[in-house]
């Protein structure tokens, strides 16, 4: 292997390190130089504030042990910190599963007491959700009508930062992720039609599911774009 | 062929009973063959409100069991030549009938009168089954109360699983006005907007028709009774009619927005 292409190239940016990786040769040749270029240069980030790293490695198809170990060589090094490992490529399955993360089910109706609504990726109920029933999705969860009953977004993989939405926000109790959230209101209060358009979202530092103005939360986080099913 | 409507409301003492016996009366006054059916095995008593119990000979149980004819186990009301009721069983459980059994019997009665009207006993289990099985409509009773409404819901949610049923219509039961005024009652648009189905009449609380139902006579047979004005209205709105809301309906003025939903299909 000629020396004169390198298999690992180092960028410096203003906001960090960006390692791009060569997609052709070795797999293990890769990570050799890639610790030859880190200890060449540890003096570099020896001491000082933390650097992040994004590591690109273009058409080559990086599995879920070698993202670990490419994670652990760069945390070796006491100042730098993987922000991401980014790849052109992906298996069919993490397609799929993407495919299924981003997808977006639209579906018309009541979820009445004692009916359970629930969606792989994320739903968009046109309708109500009456008390006594649930709505759940392991993404987000976008209610266009009232949601009086309980909602559960991030489901099935603990994803605390999904979001519900509703045009008016009165639920018996929300999940998101592992979190759950009981509204004190009194059964009578939660029939009223206040509480427009708010948004429920997991806030780690408060360790809570907080509840706001769908305006408001939108400043805060970003709503992933979505794609409903053909 | 007739067709036959299931009272309803999953709650217990709401007015099913008291409802199939009115609405099953302003339609034989209006000179329509009707068959009450009393599903509530175990628990009969639409044949009391009829003030028909000392009539009865077979039950439906005997019916379904092939110990009588259909025709044998009916009951002529009093009143009314065109009315007649198929009693309940008191003695047997809710597991006497399949809703298979129900339904043929339904379709029998169909034959034979313009309407069938079903009581529905409480709950969710086998007697629901037995009761909604031969239905072609549903009517459920609520009253205004929390819990009554959610029942309803659930109730509705289950109604509208079964394909051969029209979309159920609401009755809202035992209205009492300055509860309602006073902010301890759900408010009739606060009830629509949760189970959100066409309203089909609303009734007073009145106590008229416990003394009515105490007396084996229902309470649409007295034409000075504001309940029994509603239970008309809800009869010629059944048979098609546009029937605006009555003056007691309108006391409040709580319902003019809803003229739209009524007498609808
Ligand atoms: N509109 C009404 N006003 C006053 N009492 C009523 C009214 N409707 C029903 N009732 C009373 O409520 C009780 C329960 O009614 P019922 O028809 O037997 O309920 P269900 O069949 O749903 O169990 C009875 O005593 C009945 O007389
Ligand atoms: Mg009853």
């Amino acid at each position: 292997m000629s020396a004169s292409q390198p298999l690992v190239t180092m960028k410096g940016r203003k906001d960090g390190l960006v390692l791009v990786m060569d997609e052709m040769c070795a797999y293990d040749a890769l990570i050799d130089e890639l610790k030859e270029k880190l200890s060449v240069n540890r003096h570099f980030y020896k001491e000082g504030p933390m650097i992040s790293v994004k590591v690109q490695t273009g058409n080559r198809y990086i599995s879920e042990s070698q993202r670990s170990e490419l994670v652990a060589v760069i945390r070796s090094y006491d100042h730098l910190q993987v922000e991401s490992i980014e790849s052109n490529v992906m298996t069919s399955e993490e397609f799929e599963n993407k495919r299924i993360r981003e997808r977006l089910t639209p579906i018309t109706r009541i979820v009445r007491s004692g009916q359970v609504l629930s969606v792989e990726g994320n739903l968009l109920l046109i309708g109500d959700v009456n008390p006594g029933g649930t709505v759940s999705a392991t993404g987000n969860v976008y209610i266009l009508g009232a949601l009086r009953g309980i909602a559960c977004a991030g489901s099935s993989e603990n994803e605390s930062r999904s979001v519900i939405v509703a045009s008016i926000m009165k639920p018996t109790q929300l999940r998101i992720g592992g979190r759950i959230s009981r509204t004190e209101e009194e059964p009578m209060d939660e029939l009223k039609n206040d509480h427009i358009l708010e948004c429920a979202y997991a806030d780690p530092s408060l360790d809570k599911i907080v509840i706001d103005r769908l305006q408001t939360v939108l400043k805060r986080i970003d709503l992933p774009v979505l794609f409903a099913q053909p | 062929m007739g067709e036959a409507i299931v009272v309803t409301s999953g709650k217990g003492g709401v007015g099913k009973t008291t409802t199939s016996a009115n609405i099953g009366t302003v339609l034989a006054l209006q000179g329509k063959k009707v068959c009450l059916v009393d599903t509530d095995i175990g628990l009969r008593n639409l044949d009391v409100v009829m003030g028909l119990e000392n009539r009865i000979i077979y039950d439906l149980v005997d019916v379904a069991n092939g110990r009588c004819k259909l025709s044998q186990a009916l009951v002529k009301d009093k009143r009314f030549d065109s009315l007649s009721m198929l009693p309940a069983a008191q003695t047997t459980d809710k597991l006497a009938v399949k809703p298979e059994e129900m339904k043929k019997m339904v379709d029998e009665l169909k034959a034979d009168f313009d309407y069938v009207i079903i009581d529905c006993p409480a709950g969710i289990e086998r007697g629901f089954r037995n009761a909604v099985a031969g239905a072609d409509h549903a009517i459920v009773v609520t009253t205004p109360e929390i819990s009554s409404v959610r029942d309803a819901d659930r109730i509705i949610g289950l109604l509208e699983q079964e394909k051969q049923i029209t979309p159920p219509r609401l009755i809202i039961n035992r209205i009492r006005q300055h509860m309602m005024k006073s902010g301890g009652m759900l408010e009739i648009d606060e009830i629509m907007n949760i189970l959100a189905i066409d309203l089909l009449g609303i009734v007073l609380d009145d106590d008229v028709v416990i003394a009515s139902s105490n007396k084996g006579e229902p309470v649409a047979l007295n034409p000075n009774s504001k309940a029994s004005q509603a239970y008309r209205n809800i009869g010629r709105r059944i048979l098609g009619e546009t029937v605006p809301l009555m003056t007691i309906e309108e006391k409040g003025g709580f319902l003019q927005k809803f003229r739209s939903l009524l007498g609808m299909r």
